[in-house]
C-alpha cells in the first residue's frame, strides 16, 4: 500500500488529480461542443458581424480608391489640388464602366443630400478622361458643386477603414464637415425618440406583466397539484398559438367595431367607440398578453421552492399575514422577480411584430427602424449602428440589474 | 361559552370536545379533551397518521378545529389568527428564513412586535448566548449545520417569552448523536425556563427521555396520557403496550375475575393469570400483555408457585452487550421475547426446551388485539 504513493511521491499530487480529471473534462467539452459550435455560428458570429458593419466603411474607398489616396495628403481647408480632381476622374469613369458608382454615391447621399445626382451626372458627363492639369477645372464646369469645400469633405469623411457616422446617427449626432461632433439636424433627429419610446414601453409592458403575473405565480405554486396542473395549461395556452395570430386576436378584440367597444356600446356605457387599438394602449396590451408566461414561469419556479414553512414560521413568531409577505415571502421572491422581468424586459425592447400590427405610428419600436433599414433602403450600416446601440444599453441594463441583485443581499431583522 | 368550561388556573391550554375532519368524511382528530399544565413538558406521540401533527396545528391556529374548543389560559383561541396567539413554534425542517442572517432570524418575533431595537439587540445576544451560538450570529442559515440550525430555530422561538412552545418532531431530521445531544438541550431549556412546551413525536424514546407527561395517539385518539414510567409499567390497553417498548401478546378468553385478577385460557392451551385492567368480564376475549424483562426463563420445573409458567422452545439467543435477547416459542406465539441480564444466558442453548415464568401483576390483561 504505501508502495504506491512512494512510486508517485515525485509527481506532485494536485498534478496527479488534474491528469486524473481531464478525461472527464475532455468528456464534458465533448457533450457542449455542438452546442457551442452552434451558438458561434448562429449567435456570437451574426453579433460580431453586425457591430462591425455598424462601423465598416467600404464603399467609397472600393469605388474611389485613387480619390482616397490623393485626399490622404489634403489637410482639409478649402479645395484639394489638382492631382485629387484628376485621380476622381480616373475613378469615375472606371467605376462607371463597372457600374459601381450607385454604391458611393448612395454613401456619399447620406453626408451631403444630393450627392447621389452630383456623382451620377459628372460619372455620365464625363466623356474622356481630361488633359492632364485641366481635370479640376473640367469637373467643375460639369458641376460646379466640385468647387465646393463639402462635397470634398464628405468623400474625405466617408473614406474608410472604419466610421462613426452610422453610430452616432443612431444617437441624433453628426459632424460638421470640419469633423466636429455635433446634433443631428432636427429632422434626421428621431432615434433618441425612438429609444426612450421602446425603452418606456419595455418598462411599461415589464410592470404590467410583474403586477399580473406575480398573483397567478403565487397561486400556482401553492394550489393542489391537480388544479395547479389545470392552471399552468391556461398560462402555457398562448405559448402553443402563433404570435401574429394572438397579435391579430387582439385586433379583432379591441377595433373599433370589435367586441369590447360593441359590447360596451350595447350596454350603452359610451356612444362612441374608444380608441383602444392602433394607440399605444394596445401595444401594452398585446405585449403584455404574449409576454405573460416569461414572466409567471420563473416566478413559478422560484415560489415553488418556497416552503410554505416560512409563512407559518412568520406568523407563529407574531408576524401578521402582510408583514409576512413583505418581508419573508417577497424577499425570497427576488431572484424570480429579477429573472422574469429581465427576461420580459429584454424580449419586449426587441419586439416588432406586434407593435407594428397594433401600433399607431408613434408608437413603432426601435426593431421596426432597423428592420426598415435592413429591407426598405438596404442601409446595413444604420440598422446595425441601432443594432448595436440596442445591445449595449440591453448590457448596461443587464448589468446594473445584476449589481443591484447582488447588492440587496439582507433586509429586515435588526436593520430594518 | 358554557360557564362550566372556564379552566382552572393550572391548566395553560384545554381542548375541549376537539374534532377535525379534511374531507368531512373522515374524522384526523375524534374527540380530544386534553388539559396541558403550565411549565409541562408534554408530548403528543403517536404514529403517522394518528392526529398528533393536527392537533398541533389547531393548537398553532394553522387549522381550524370542525368543531369543539380550544382554550389558552381562560380565553377561547378558536378565532385567534396565528400571529396573535403568542405561541413560539418550532418547525421539523427549521424553517429559518434563508434570506436573514442568523441575528435577525432571532431578533424578528420582536422586531414584528416593535420592541426598541437595542432592547432587541440584547435580547438576541442573550438567545444566542444561551445556545451557544454567538459566534455564528452574521452568518446566513446554510451557512449552519443541521444541529445548529435547529438550535437557532429554539431561541427564535423562545426570545419573545411566548406562554407555549410548540414542537414538530424538530429532531426528525438529524442523526442520532445530535439528536440525543438535542434532547438534552431542550430539556435543559425547558427546566431552566420554565416554559410550557408541547411536543410531537413519533419516537418513543425521545417521549420518555423528554416529557413529563406523554400523550399516546392512535386513530385520532388519545389512547393514554400519563407519565413515561406510568405509560410504560401500567398501559390501559394493547395499543400502547405495544406502542411503548416491547410487548410479548398472548391471545385468549377471561374465565373469571377475583380481586382484579383475571384467569384467562390462553388459546393455545394452558392457564394464566393477570391483572385485570381491560377486560369486559367472563367470556371476553383478551390479549396478555408481558414485558420482557419481567420474564425469567428455567431449565427446571421449579419455583415460586405463584408465578405464571408455560412451556416454551428456545429459538435464538441475541447478544446485544448489556442483555442478551432470547427468543423463544411460546405455545400461541412464535416470537416470544425475554430479556436476560448480562452473563444470565450462561447454560441456554439453541433448541432447548425451557420453562418461561411471570408473575402476575406483570402481565396485564387489555383489549383484544
Amino acid at each position: 500500500m504505501t508502495a504506491a504513493f512512494v512510486a508517485g511521491a515525485d509527481v506532485p499530487l494536485k498534478r496527479r488529480l488534474r491528469r486524473a480529471e481531464r478525461a472527464r473534462q475532455f468528456r464534458a467539452l465533448g457533450l457542449v461542443l455542438p452546442l457551442l459550435l452552434f451558438l458561434l455560428f448562429t449567435f456570437v458570429g451574426p453579433i460580431a458581424g453586425m457591430i462591425w458593419r455598424s462601423v465598416d466603411d467600404w464603399e467609397v474607398p472600393q469605388v474611389l480608391p485613387h480619390t482616397v489616396a490623393a485626399l490622404s495628403s489634403w489637410n482639409g481647408q478649402g479645395l484639394p489640388d489638382e492631382p485629387a480632381y484628376a485621380a476622381l476622374a480616373r475613378d469615375l469613369q472606371a467605376a462607371r464602366a463597372s457600374g459601381s458608382i450607385g454604391v458611393a454615391a448612395k454613401r456619399l447621399n447620406y453626408v451631403v443630400n444630393g450627392y447621389r445626382t452630383v456623382l451620377t451626372s459628372t460619372a455620365r458627363n464625363l466623356k474622356a478622361l481630361p488633359e492632364p492639369g485641366t481635370a479640376k477645372d473640367t469637373l467643375i464646369g460639369i458641376n460646379p458643386a466640385w468647387g465646393e469645400h463639402a462635397h470634398w469633405a464628405a468623400i474625405r469623411s466617408a473614406s474608410g477603414p472604419v466610421t462613426s457616422y452610422y453610430l452616432l446617427a443612431a444617437v441624433d449626432l453628426t459632424r460638421d464637415p470640419d469633423g466636429a461632433i455635433i446634433a443631428s439636424p432636427e429632422d434626421q433627429a428621431i432615434y433618441r425618440d425612438v429609444f426612450g419610446r421602446t425603452f418606456a414601453i419595455g418598462f411599461g409592458v415589464t410592470a404590467l406583466c410583474l403586477i399580473l403575473g406575480f398573483p397567478v405565480a403565487y397561486l400556482l405554486a401553492n394550489l393542489p397539484t391537480a388544479q395547479s396542473n389545470l392552471l399552468m395549461i391556461f398560462v402555457l395556452l398562448p405559448f402553443w398559438t402563433s404570435l401574429l395570430v394572438r397579435t391579430c386576436a387582439w385586433i379583432v378584440i379591441l377595433q373599433s367595431e370589435g367586441i369590447v367597444n360593441g359590447s360596451l356600446q350595447w350596454l350603452g356605457l359610451i356612444d362612441e367607440p374608444l380608441r383602444l387599438i392602433y394607440n399605444r394602449f394596445g401595444v401594452y396590451m398585446a405585449m403584455t398578453h404574449v409576454l405573460l408566461p416569461f414572466m409567471i414561469l420563473p416566478l413559478y419556479s422560484v415560489m415553488r421552492s418556497i416552503s410554505p414553512a416560512y409563512m407559518r414560521a412568520a406568523a407563529s413568531l407574531g408576524a401578521p399575514p402582510a408583514t409576512a409577505f413583505f418581508r419573508i415571502y417577497l424577499p425570497q421572491t427576488i431572484p424570480g422577480i429579477g429573472a422574469g422581468c429581465l427576461l420580459v424586459f429584454i424580449l419586449a425592447i426587441g419586439y416588432y411584430i406586434t407593435p407594428a400590427l397594433v401600433g399607431g405610428a408613434g408608437d413603432q419600436m426601435i426593431s421596426a427602424f432597423i428592420a426598415f433599414y435592413t429591407t426598405e433602403t438596404v442601409n446595413w450600416g444604420l440598422a446595425s449602428a441601432l443594432g448595436a446601440v440596442l445591445l449595449l444599453s440591453t448590457l448596461v441594463l443587464a448589468l446594473v440589474y445584476g449589481k443591484l441583485a447582488l447588492g440587496r443581499q439582507t433586509t429586515g431583522g435588526l436593520k430594518s | 361559552m358554557d360557564g362550566g368550561m372556564i379552566a382552572t388556573t393550572q391548566s395553560l391550554v384545554r381542548f375541549v370536545g376537539v374534532q377535525k375532519t379534511y374531507d368531512g368524511e373522515h374524522l384526523v382528530v375524534k374527540s380530544l379533551d386534553l388539559d396541558i399544565r403550565k411549565g409541562e413538558f408534554l408530548t403528543l406521540l403517536g404514529p403517522s397518521g394518528s392526529g398528533k401533527t393536527t392537533c398541533l396545528m389547531m393548537l398553532a391556529g394553522f387549522e381550524v378545529p370542525t368543531h369543539g374548543e380550544i382554550f389558552l389560559g381562560d380565553r377561547s383561541i378558536k378565532n385567534t389568527p396565528p400571529h396573535k396567539r403568542d405561541i413560539g413554534m418550532v418547525f421539523q425542517n427549521y424553517a429559518l428564513f434563508p434570506h436573514l442572517t442568523i441575528e435577525e432570524n432571532v431578533a424578528f418575533p420582536l422586531s414584528v412586535r416593535g420592541v426598541p431595537k437595542a432592547e432587541a439587540k440584547s435580547r438576541v445576544a442573550d438567545a444566542l448566548k444561551m445556545i451557544k451560538l454567538e459566534h455564528v450570529a452574521t452568518r446566513h442559515p446554510g451557512q449552519l449545520s443541521g444541529g445548529q440550525q435547529q438550535r437557532v430555530a429554539l431561541a427564535r422561538a423562545l426570545v419573545f417569552n411566548p406562554a407555549l412552545v410548540l414542537m414538530d418532531e424538530p429532531l426528525g431530521a438529524l442523526d442520532k448523536r445530535l439528536r440525543e445531544h438535542m434532547q438534552l438541550e431542550i430539556k435543559r431549556l425547558h427546566e431552566t425556563m420554565g416554559i410550557t412546551v408541547v411536543y410531537v413525536t413519533h419516537d418513543q424514546g425521545e417521549a420518555l427521555t423528554m416529557s413529563d407527561r406523554i400523550a399516546v395517539f392512535n386513530d385520532g385518539i388519545v389512547q393514554q396520557i400519563d407519565r413515561p414510567d406510568a405509560l410504560y409499567e401500567r398501559p390501559v390497553n394493547s395499543f400502547v403496550a405495544n406502542f411503548i417498548g416491547e410487548s410479548n401478546v398472548l391471545n385468549g378468553t377471561v374465565e373469571n375475575i377475583e380481586h382484579g385478577y383475571a384467569r384467562v385460557a390462553l388459546d393455545a392451551g394452558g392457564s394464566v393469570l393477570a391483572l385485570a385492567v381491560n377486560v369486559a368480564g367472563p367470556g371476553a376475549r383478551t390479549s396478555l400483555s408481558v414485558r420482557p424483562e419481567r420474564v425469567a426463563i428455567s431449565t427446571g420445573d421449579d419455583g415460586d408457585p405463584a408465578f405464571n409458567r408455560l412451556p416454551a422452545t428456545l429459538t435464538d439467543l441475541i447478544y446485544l452487550g448489556d442483555h442478551t435477547l432470547a427468543m423463544l416459542a411460546v405455545p400461541g406465539n412464535d416470537e416470544f421475547m425475554v430479556k436476560l441480564p448480562a452473563g444470565a444466558h450462561a447454560g441456554l442453548a439453541q433448541g432447548q426446551a425451557v420453562t418461561i415464568a411471570f408473575r402476575p401483576e406483570d402481565c396485564r390483561a387489555l383489549d383484544p388485539v
